[in-house]
């Protein structure tokens, strides 16, 4: 069965997947699986519990976000 | 700051001092031990140390580290940003932290707007959850008003402080010296208000005096509706020990930091100045200052003088 394809926006850029459905997926895709970063869709908060249930559907705006120096 | 007690007992002191140390007062030799500052509460938490410290604009890690150590700090800033998503290599500053022995504060930085604010409060506690860090309580929330001063919001930071707080965060405000923006923040729940000695990085100091002094009195003053356990954090535009010092004395019960430090030609070297001005300010509050006078007021005595004197 062929995957679906979806876009989104990925920390300010346009991305294509194939076989991204959730959160968790998206996370592994990108190698943040085993660290620490947050993430919102669409401006609302997705905590950690929650990855593998979110699903994610096309024109979704997500921001993966971590912790950097700051005053 | 309690592992620098003073050496008082005469064990530490050669044999023919140890006789003369042997007669102060039992009394002098107890308070001598007790000149370490007490920690500071806010909120539920309990800084070991006054000083609290950012950990942005450093070279490299290494050198934050070192300036960290330097600092005494417990209790450290940071920032929430976008993860740079194809450089995987990049090290990162959790890496570059002894997170089991620190406190992180996460900040606001880069919000101009109360709803931009608490999205950020909301991602920051939210990676403090996954470190396991007792940060994730609280926030240091900034809502900046313009980006070419940095100056806050204050209306802003009201509404953000009062949707945060309702969210069950302890919120550490970022402030102008305004002493009413300062008693609306108190009276929005803040844990905290952090008024800024001038613009951040600016390294100008403590600017208005008179603003922060009024400002503490109105927080802090049972009088005037203050509470004196009410903690007042000089943030931003600190660029000296003297300005530490100087926030301190006019009894500030901390001082939050970065650029002073980070910047510094020696950062290692000032870190442990701004640590050592802390506690001088601290002291130097709690001995109660004299009055001014306009005139000279001799230290020795006039009686007993037999050298001509102009005038007499």
């Amino acid at each position: 069965m062929e995957q679906a394809q979806i876009q989104i926006q990925v920390n300010g850029e346009s991305l294509t997947y194939v076989g991204v459905e959730t959160v968790a997926q998206l996370l592994t895709h990108l190698g943040r699986d085993n660290v620490p970063c947050a993430v919102e869709v669409n401006q609302q908060l997705v905590p950690k519990a929650k990855h593998s249930q979110h699903q994610l559907h096309g024109g979704d705006c997500v921001e993966l976000v971590t912790l950097v120096g700051g005053g | 700051m309690s592992e620098t007690k003073p050496h008082t007992s005469a064990a530490h002191i050669p044999a023919p001092l140890a006789s003369r140390a042997a007669n102060l007062s039992t009394e002098t030799m107890a308070n001598q031990s007790e000149f370490t500052t007490p920690p500071l509460h806010v909120g539920s938490f309990q800084l070991r140390s006054r000083l609290v410290v950012g950990t942005g604009k450093y070279k490299d890690f290494a050198q934050m580290r070192l300036a960290l150590q330097a600092s005494r700090a417990d209790v450290i800033t940071v920032a929430v940003r976008r993860e740079r998503l194809f450089d995987k290599d990049g090290h990162s500053l959790l890496d570059a932290l002894p997170l089991d022995q620190l406190t992180i504060l996460p900040n606001t930085a880069g919000c101009f707007s109360a709803t931009d604010a608490v999205r950020v409060a909301r991602l920051g506690r939210e990676l403090l959850e996954q470190l396991g860090n007792p940060g994730q309580r609280w926030v240091k929330l900034e809502v900046l008003g313009d980006k070419t001063t940095l100056l806050p919001d204050p209306i802003g930071t009201i509404e953000a402080c009062a949707e945060l707080v309702k969210d069950g965060f302890e919120v550490l405000c970022y402030s102008s010296d305004d002493p009413i923006a300062a008693v609306r923040l108190r009276d929005a729940g803040a844990s905290s208000v952090m008024p800024a000695g001038s613009p951040i990085g600016s390294g100008r100091g403590i600017a208005n005096r008179e603003a922060i002094m009024i400002l503490i009195d109105l927080l802090k003053n049972p009088a005037h509706g203050g509470r004196a356990d009410y903690p007042v954090i000089v943030d931003a535009g600190v660029g000296t020990p003297s300005d530490v010092t100087l926030a301190m004395e006019l009894g500030a019960d901390g001082v939050l930091l970065n650029t002073g430090i980070a910047h510094a030609a020696d950062p290692v070297q000032m870190a442990h100045a701004m640590r050592l001005a802390l506690e001088a300010g601290y002291f130097g509050y709690k001995s109660g200052r004299i009055a001014r006078k306009l005139l000279g007021t001799a230290s020795s005595p006039w009686s007993g003088t037999f050298t001509h004197i102009p005038g007499e």
